[in-house]
């Protein structure tokens, strides 16, 4: 046992030892302990580098609040950092490292920075980063240059590279009582709830409920109130209408009172169990919230307060109390209130010397004294501590008479020496919860503090009561009566039943001395985190800053990960002082969500990893059976090639393309959006849909069409198919199918409900194969029975009924890839029957499968365009589609697409573009007139497609290009200066082959 | 934010999707009135209050909702079928019929 553990006390089980590293350091600790408690316990004082001048620090605190002792936890090669220390559960196998020094942590170079503290005060940044320099770094470029080192050398935890690997899932929640909180009042609130047949939930942060009853070393209901807690949470288990969740941090409160928790299911464990998620993220829609969250204790504001070895007095209570650790043998205090007395006896009876107790006020109360000299220490009244010593850890501090009402010091100042000094600022609620919910706090003169408002009429989307020292009633008996109060109003319960627990009156006053700050020569902290001392704030008030969020900004107070918690009041105390307005009129921030920082893990939940939806064709294993490489496409899994073993990805898809318009090659296009649009109203809703003529479309036919969005911009194509006089089948481009669904629902539904049309999603009920090249014919000839195939029969643009295998089958002959070309259609569940027996009948024929860049060449060959040029920002003139524009009627999008803007001669329209270096070209590539590779500008239009081209032998692309056809025959050149592809090329047609169409049309 | 569907009931914003302002009224298909379409298109009036909003239950039964929500405190005071009674099913159940 070391020589700060304490033999007896607390939760940690002393007989597991359990083996750790901290810096590479291998330490042993308890069960129970958490990283700070288990190295304060072995002596460590040193936890990490501060922010900015890389000042030694310690812990401060024993909880969430900790802004000093960060640590990163690296899990094999994931890391991660920004822990604290007081937050982290040790367990065999733990790997700590601290943050923020270099090249370690008690040997820190840029602990120089310490001595330019005038340079590195509030507003560095804006000041230093402005202005010219000249010479060879000229412009911003110097500044550029000097942040890659001050960024190094000013920080936090260094994020890692490698995928985490670990399980995050989310879960929703519904409960009629949330109690945010499992301290006395929390406790009561959940069991007065719970008994009144209400569904509860109750989460706290720690991994043990109790809150302050682990450490306050009461009595409740006549046992230690540790055993109190312990028996009402197994009466609490015991129900079946409580849930309880330990280490789960509510961290935003949403409207309809949704709130949203964090719960670390797993980082505690050496190993998670199987299928354990590292966190579970929880939203929890509660009908009403008893936030019991407690409060945070302050720090004061006096030089060298930020010294290791310096620590909030109930923290070190609570490290004797709960984890048997001292951290300190020779302890002093710092104290404006009563609190700390009790802290100080707490620890004369967990082993410790007290060797005096500084207060700043100049009289005692008798009771104060008497617990003072239980603690048998010296009462230094109207004093105050106006400076530390030691290096990287305390070794004294001095103290001086103090006149609180005008903050002078007098007399000489005295030393003390000690190793522990703790200090206590007065309590600040944790008022965050009832911030987020649109609660503005109220300033308590008396209690010098941010208190939530009282319990208003609360609107229907936020329904909360608080209790306990969330609303300033720091004792345990108010606690107690306000949790069991707030547990009965929440479930809408009026009982009282029972007599309350009884708990002996803790003796002090709750209100302390109006003191936050120690003016005295030397660095004094307000912000620990990010190294904001009190001249900071005073400096932001000279220069000019006069709101609370301004000085925020600039000083960058309370914008750590802690954000503020402990540093907020004493912040805007000292901002009141140098404005000469009391607090309340200086006004708080109003905190946002979250509470705690939140794995962004945890936010992604199931729509990262294994449980990601996707969406397969009917054909998907057969592709993968026979060789496919498979491209996800949104949800989509498609075939890209069919590569042949040794083969490229461009040679596989030039071989099939090449086979193509050689013979015959057959692709899947089940991914087409496909929308049944039935009713005696349909052909005259799809006039008014799409820019061209259907109601005019003869049934058994197929049009390709076009539609526009209401400002003019086109927005999707593809080909409907009249079936019947009222029953169409429209097919959309994959990637807008949802889109294109709710463009139409929102038509029918909202501007004409009068036409008598449905509208239904078919996409999954048919699958879809594209059989194309010259034999495509006598293929489909071969194989399809019941009717006829032949040019009489199934012209361009004509669909027959007929059976393939069996299997009955829909046909449109269409053409994407600008051959004689097929779109076979039949049920999903006879999709590969019918595939099978397309690709067995085809054999003979030299039919190849082709995937999505095979698809993709041959599109671009023929000048076709896709969501890569109706990218939003094109226009139907754009894309040489203005033939489809009818001016018969009105269409959607008809009355804004000859806006001045939409109709003008320098828009970018679609061109073709042939390299003439004879090397590839890439998407996103600039166009320009004249190449300037050191200096790149002038760019006329950019590359939207390309490919090498096996129908030209060369490298071709589709692009869209200012003036468009007028540069037709012209030269240009592609700069690429990310990819470093310079070169010339000749802008041609769209229409690189067969421009005729008499392949397609045969 | 919970949006009370005249046909499903209570359910998170997670199921709707926005449909834009509830206050634009289109044109006659056949005007070409240009100030009307610009209007229609892109003018909105962006209240801090109560404001008329189409949500889609796409999540859901994919019925189009006239909602009016406040803009400040997410407050829904009114939800109703944005085709009138065009959609109003024989056998509809009242929201609170729902737990």
């Amino acid at each position: 046992m070391s020589p700060r553990r304490t033999d007896i006390g607390g939760r940690i089980d002393r007989l597991k030892t359990i083996r750790f590293t901290f810096d590479g350091v291998a330490y042993t600790g308890h069960a129970g302990d958490t990283l700070a408690s288990a190295l304060l316990a072995k002596g460590v004082t040193l936890f990490g580098r501060s922010f900015k001048y890389h000042r030694p620090r310690g812990v401060l605190t024993a909880g969430v609040e900790e802004p000093n002792a960060l640590v990163t936890v690296l899990k094999g090669e994931v890391r991660e950092p920004n822990l604290p220390a007081t937050m982290v559960e040790i367990h065999d196998g733990l790997v700590a490292v601290s943050q923020n020094r270099f090249p370690s942590l008690a040997w820190d170079v840029n602990a120089i920075n310490q001595l330019g503290g005038k340079i590195l005060s509030a507003g560095f940044y804006y000041k230093t980063f402005m202005g010219p320099v000249f010479g060879p770094l000229k412009g911003t470029r110097f500044w550029m240059f000097c942040e890659h080192f001050i960024r190094r050398a000013a920080g936090l935890g260094r994020a890692g590279s490698a995928k985490d690997p670990a399980r995050y899932e989310r879960m929703n929640a519904f409960c009629d009582v949330l109690v945010v909180g499992s301290g006395p009042a929390g406790m009561m609130a959940a069991k007065a709830a719970a008994d009144q047949g209400a569904r509860v939930i109750l989460a706290d942060l720690e991994p043990r409920f109790g809150g302050s009853a682990n450490w306050s070393g009461e009595t409740i209901d006549g046992a230690a109130a540790t055993d109190w807690v312990r028996r009402t949470v197994v009466q609490l288990e015991a129900r079946d209408n409580v849930r309880l969740l330990p280490r789960t941090t509510v961290w935003g409160y949403y409207d309809n009172n949704t709130l949203a928790a964090l719960e670390r299911v797993s980082d505690h464990k050496e190993q998670p169990a199987k299928g354990e998620p590292r966190h579970r993220y929880w939203a929890i829609r509660a009908k009403s919230v008893v936030i019991a969250a407690g409060a945070f204790e302050r720090p004061l504001v006096f030089p060298g307060n930020d010294r290791p070895g310096v620590m909030l007095a109930h923290a070190a209570e609570r490290y004797a109390n709960e984890f048997g650790v001292l951290p300190g043998e020779r302890i002093a205090l710092f104290t404006n209130n009563d609190s700390a007395y009790r802290a100080a006896l707490a620890l004369k009876k967990a082993g410790a010397a007290i060797v005096a107790i500084a207060d700043v006020r100049p009289e005692i109360s008798g009771e104060m004294h008497k617990l003072a000299m239980e603690a048998e220490a010296e009462v230094l009244a109207g004093h105050a501590v106006v400076a530390t010593e030691g290096g990287k850890a305390l070794s004294g501090l001095k103290v001086q008479r103090f006149d609180m009402v005008t903050g002078a010091l007098s007399g000489d100042a005295r030393s003390i020496h000690a190793d522990c000094l703790l200090m206590s600022g007065g309590w600040s609620p944790t008022i965050h919860l009832a911030s987020q919910a649109g609660a503005r706090a109220e300033w308590n003169a008396a209690r010098q503090a941010f208190l939530p408002p009282k319990p208003t009429p609360n609107s229907a989307l936020q329904r909360w009561i608080g209790a306990g020292a969330f609303n300033g009633s720091f004792s345990t008996i108010e606690a107690i009566a306000e949790g069991r109060a707030a547990g009965l109003a929440a479930a809408g319960g009026t009982a009282a039943p029972a007599a309350l627990p009884t708990v002996e009156p803790a003796p002090g006053n709750p209100d302390p001395a109006p003191v936050f700050e120690i003016k005295a020569k030397g660095k004094a902290f307000v912000d620990f985190q990010h190294d904001v001392t009190s001249e900071d704030v005073r400096l932001a008030h000279r220069e000019g800053f006069v709101s609370v969020e301004h000085l925020k900004r600039y000083t960058t107070l309370g914008m750590a990960t802690d954000q503020g918690k402990s540093s907020n009041v004493p912040g805007l105390s000292i901002m009141a002082e140098a404005l000469g307005k009391p607090i309340p009129e200086v006004g708080t921030t109003r905190f946002r969500p979250p509470f705690a920082p939140v794995s962004i893990g945890s936010l992604a939940a199931e729509r990262f990893g294994d449980l990601k939806p996707e969406r397969l064709t009917p054909m998907h294993d057969w592709h993968t059976a026979n060789g496919a490489t498979m491209y996800s496409a949104g949800l989509w899994y498609r075939p890209m090639i069919y590569g042949l073993s040794g083969e490229t990805i461009e040679q596989a898809y030039v071989r099939e393309a090449r086979a193509t318009r050689e013979s015959a090659g057959i692709v899947d296009v089940s991914t087409l959006g496909k929308i049944a649009v039935q009713g005696p109203d349909a052909a005259q809703f799809l006039d008014r849909v799409y820019t061209n003529m259907f109601s005019t479309l003869a049934v058994g036919k197929a049009r390709y069409g076009l539609m526009l969005r209401e400002d003019g911009f086109a927005f999707d194509d593809g080909t409907t198919w009249r079936l019947g006089e009222q029953d169409f089948l429209m097919t959309t481009t994959t990637a807008n199918a949802g889109k294109v669904m709710q463009h139409l629902e929102y038509f029918l539904d909202v501007i004409w409900p009068d036409l008598r049309v449905h509208v239904t999603s078919v996409t999954d009920e048919w699958a879809g194969a594209a059989i194309g090249g010259p034999k495509a014919r006598a293929i489909l000839a071969s194989c399809v029975t019941g009717t006829a195939v032949d040019n009489a029969a199934l012209p361009f643009m004509g669909i027959v009924h007929g059976e393939i295998a069996g299997a009955s089958v829909m046909i449109c002959r269409l053409s994407f890839s600008g051959e004689m070309a097929f779109e076979v259609y039949s049920g999903a569940g006879h999709g590969t029957h019918v595939w099978e027996a397309l690709i067995e009948a085809g054999k003979p024929f030299g039919l190849v499968t082709y995937g999505l860049e095979a698809l993709g060449t041959m599109r671009i060959e023929k000048g076709h365009v896709t969501g890569a040029e109706i990218d939003g920002r094109t226009t139907a003139r754009d894309l040489h589609l203005d033939w489809m524009l009818s001016k018969k009627k009105p269409f959607i999008g008809s009355a804004m697409m000859d806006r001045e803007g939409l109709v003008a001669s320098d828009r970018l329209e679609l061109v073709g573009l042939i390299a003439l270096d004879n090397r590839p070209l890439n998407g996103g590539a600039h166009i320009v007139e004249e190449l300037d590779e050191a200096n790149p500008h002038g760019s006329i239009g950019h590359i939207t497609a390309c490919c090498y081209s096996p129908a030209l032998g060369k490298h071709i692309a589709l692009a869209l290009v200012k003036g468009g056809k007028a540069r037709h025959g012209s030269r240009a050149h592609v700069s690429d200066p990310l990819r470093n592809r310079f070169g010339p090329v000749e802008i041609v047609s769209n229409h690189f082959y067969d421009p005729e169409g008499t392949r397609m049309h045969g | 934010m919970l949006i009370t569907c005249p046909y499903c009931g209570p359910r998170d914003v997670i199921e709707y999707t926005y449909q834009g302002d509830g206050n634009r009224e289109r044109p006659d298909p056949a005007s070409q009135n240009f100030e009307a379409w610009n209007a229609y298109v892109y003018d909105r009036l962006n209240p801090a209050g109560d404001h008329n909003e189409i949500w889609q239950h796409s999540g859901g039964c994919r019925a189009h909702l006239r909602v009016v929500r406040n803009t400040l405190t997410h407050e829904i005071s009114s939800v109703a079928f944005a085709s009138g009674d065009h959609h109003a099913p024989a056998a509809r159940r009242k929201a609170e019929d729902k737990p």
